[in-house]
């Protein structure tokens, strides 16, 4: 009952006294309501209110736009009160939604919360003291038990966390035409360097493209992969966190790989989108492809293609039993219009219904670790058991270990290096971007 | 008091546009050259004086200068082939075809149509992929037998820049062709019948006669053309994204500005580019005052 009075408020207060108006009675509904309210289903609710819940995403297409309505639908029924208001830019793979948050916060005119990467890319929020550490809904949510301790380390900034996961996607598989492969006397997925580079020959005598690449962000996704394959997920992690071992043995060998497997590719890879690159698989006109797994709805989904036989997937060559993940997470910003009505949204996203309700839709398997495995499909399936098991590293492409000034100092790196092919220049201009950005 | 009241109304009447234009333009151009010169690096504001030091960063960054080389090629490629085009459909228009509105029209419609529009359609038409998934005009060379003429397009390493302009000169030379018309029209044709009279060839006319009187038409061509050039950033987007086998300098600004978060950076750029524009358009503004003087 308290926090329909204290959501009406901002009507009858000028707007200065708002703010601080809305932290105490925030402050004051926290204390009063039970930890047990926070699952949406408090009386509270019941009693009218003027207010709403404004979400700021740029999910505006296919499985995540679906997986997103359906989250409405069950927000707007435990709240009738508390309208959903959605707010999301279109376009760009979420650039131009960040360009006009970027826009917003400026102006103080932050949404009730909003999408972000997990991890690195939301430094710029934290260090502009844009959002809120959220670390008391992770407590009193027992998000810290449900959740793999790897992921929470690996998205506290500072002793603190500041968005809640709502996904966890995997950024290291490698794609393949089982029939492309089978025609080309490939007879297993390789799982090592030696075998990826003996069955990419095999593809390249067969007369089909061995290894299908995108524009210039697909091939920034292939290099973290082959990182991560050559380095290991604790040097790949130390990389990021202390800025040194760049200069190392490990990430020249790395780079060379990367060089080699460039051999490998279509000619024309900046002219395509990740799907582009994907559909070239599917069509069995390249025998193998590597991106995140969001390929796997798009395979299943778009091109109508069965697992297994369709279309087959396998970790990164080096990689097996590493996850490289990246999450979508949302955020409490500072200021936000109806705070106690975002604390609820999180606390709902953070929870299993909300994670089990979006992810098989979207095509990723919830950060939990109680999903309950009947509702996804195939590949999903063997995800959700890999997710418990294998070691984490962040991405960089998906802004989980890196800000964004320091992601954008890489692609300057990996886009000279696409012109001269100078393996000694890139590793340099990596360094010196690890020391400018530590 | 009575020269207040012949200048106080009229200056009363425009005071509301000088005001905005005072601070929306030019207090938002100092405001960006402030920025420029401070030491707002990240998310977080930082007012802090520094000099030129981002102009500096700017001069050994390998980025910027591989872009300025693209904005270079894509310049010279545009200006050239738009005028050369503009003025020779001008010239086919003014030998008097038949329905020369119907031309016109044609010619003038691309651009019309958005940078943007025309990028998706031309990035397609472009498409360097080999084989049997070729499509666009490489497909064209093929069927025709010109196949050394397919290519990589925007996609060559060195010359992409070159393709990037083929798509701004077809949106733009319908609009060269009506100022070369125009400039046309207005050489007297006494002028012409005089030469004529003296047995100059139609070739001798063109050169020697009618040419020279086009030099201001070629000159505002010129800074038309020359601005647009220096500001693109749609059009490229529109074909290679946020790549930088085909950025230019505003394509990096956004970056900076939108990615990085490098606002100082990023105003230094909006900067040079600005500083770029003025160079080709404060001389003709200063031309055009002193000819419009000497009518």
């Amino acid at each position: 009952m308290t926090r329909s009075t204290e959501a009406r408020r901002p009507r009858l207060v000028s707007r200065g006294t708002v703010f601080r108006g809305s932290i105490l009675a925030v402050a004051a509904v926290l204390l009063v309501l039970p930890a047990a309210s926070y699952g949406g289903k408090s009386g509270a609710e019941k009693t009218k209110a003027s207010s709403q819940l404004q979400v700021f995403s740029w999910w505006t297409g296919g499985g995540e736009a679906h997986g997103l309505a359906k989250l409405i639908t069950i927000w707007n029924k435990q709240h009738p009160n508390t309208p959903f208001k959605n707010e999301t830019v279109a376009g760009g793979a979420g650039s131009n939604a960040k360009a006009v948050l970027a826009q917003r916060l400026a102006a103080k005119k932050p949404p009730d919360s909003f999408q972000g990467h997990a991890g690195a890319e939301l430094q710029d929020y934290i260090k502009a003291g844009q959002v809120e550490p959220i670390d008391f809904i992770y407590k009193r949510a027992g998000f810290a038990k449900a959740m793999p301790a790897q992921l929470l380390q690996q998205i506290t900034y500072k002793g603190h966390i500041y968005s809640v996961p709502v996904n966890i996607h995997r950024a290291n598989v490698l794609w393949s035409n089982p029939a492309v492969l089978k025609k080309a006397g490939i007879t297993k997925m390789p799982t090592k360097w030696a075998e990826f580079i003996t069955a990419l020959n095999k593809a390249k005598a067969a007369g089909v493209i061995p290894l299908a690449l995108g524009e210039q962000w697909t091939q920034k996704h292939l290099l973290e992969t082959v990182m991560i394959a050559t380095i290991g997920p604790a040097r790949w992690a130390a990389l990021w966190k202390t800025g040194q071992g760049w200069g190392t043995p490990g990430v020249t060998l790395a780079l060379n790989r990367y060089k080699t497997l460039l051999t490998y590719t279509n000619s024309d890879a900046a002219s395509l989108t990740w799907q582009d690159a994907s559909k070239l698989v599917a069509d069995g006109k390249a025998a193998f492809n590597i991106m995140g797994d969001w390929a796997d709805g798009y395979f299943r989904i778009d091109l109508k293609k069965k697992p297994k036989t369709g279309y087959n997937w396998a970790p990164v060559p080096g990689t097996v039993g590493i996850y490289d993940w990246l999450s979508d997470s949302f955020t409490l910003p500072k200021g936000a219009p109806h705070r106690a009505a975002a604390v609820q949204w999180l606390t709902f996203l953070g929870g299993r219904l909300a994670q089990d309700t979006f992810n098989p839709v979207k095509g990723s398997i919830p950060a939990r670790k109680d999903a309950n495995a009947k509702l996804y499909d195939p590949y999903l399936k063997s995800a959700l058991a890999q997710w418990k098991t294998n070691k984490l590293a962040g991405s960089l492409t998906h802004g989980v270990v890196a800000s964004n000034a320091w992601n954008t100092d890489i692609d300057t790196a990996l886009g000279l290096f696409l012109q001269n092919k100078d393996v000694k220049k890139f590793q340099t201009s990596l360094e010196s971007a690890a020391s400018k950005n530590t | 008091m009575r020269g207040v009241r012949r200048w106080g109304p009229g200056l009363l009447l425009v005071s509301p546009s000088i005001i905005l234009i005072a601070v929306f333009v030019y207090g938002l151009i100092g405001w960006n050259a402030r920025v420029s010169t401070s030491n707002w690096r990240t998310a977080v504001r930082d007012n802090h004086f520094v000099g030129l030091d981002v102009y500096k960063e700017l001069r050994t960054d390998e980025r910027w200068s591989l872009d300025l080389r693209h904005l270079f090629l894509f310049t010279i490629t545009f200006i050239i082939g738009t005028l050369l085009i503009g003025s020779f459909l001008a010239l086919l228009l003014d030998k008097g075809v038949k329905g020369e509105g119907f031309f016109r029209a044609i010619y003038l419609f691309p651009m019309a149509v958005s940078f943007i529009a025309s990028g998706i359609v031309w990035r397609w038409l472009m498409n360097p992929a080999p084989g049997d998934r070729a499509s666009g005009l490489n497909v064209v060379f093929d069927k025709a037998h010109l196949s050394f003429l397919s290519n990589q397009w925007w996609q060559h390493p060195d010359y992409g820049a070159v393709a990037l302009a083929i798509p701004a000169i077809w949106a733009l030379s319908g609009y060269v062709m009506a100022l070369y018309l125009a400039g046309f029209r207005g050489v007297p044709e006494e002028l012409r019948e005089a030469a004529r009279m003296d047995g100059a060839s139609e070739w001798r006319v063109y050169r020697h006669v009618v040419f020279p009187h086009l030099r201001p038409v070629t000159l505002a061509a010129l800074i038309i053309l020359g601005h647009i050039s220096i500001k693109v950033f749609d059009l490229i987007v529109a074909i290679g994204g946020k790549q930088i086998v085909t950025e230019v300098p505003a394509v990096y600004m956004w970056v900076l500005i939108y990615d990085s978060r490098d606002y100082a950076k990023g105003a230094a750029i909006a900067t040079l580019l600005l500083v770029g524009i003025s160079v080709l358009i404060v001389p003709y503004l200063v031309y055009t005052v002193r000819q419009e003087r000497r009518a």
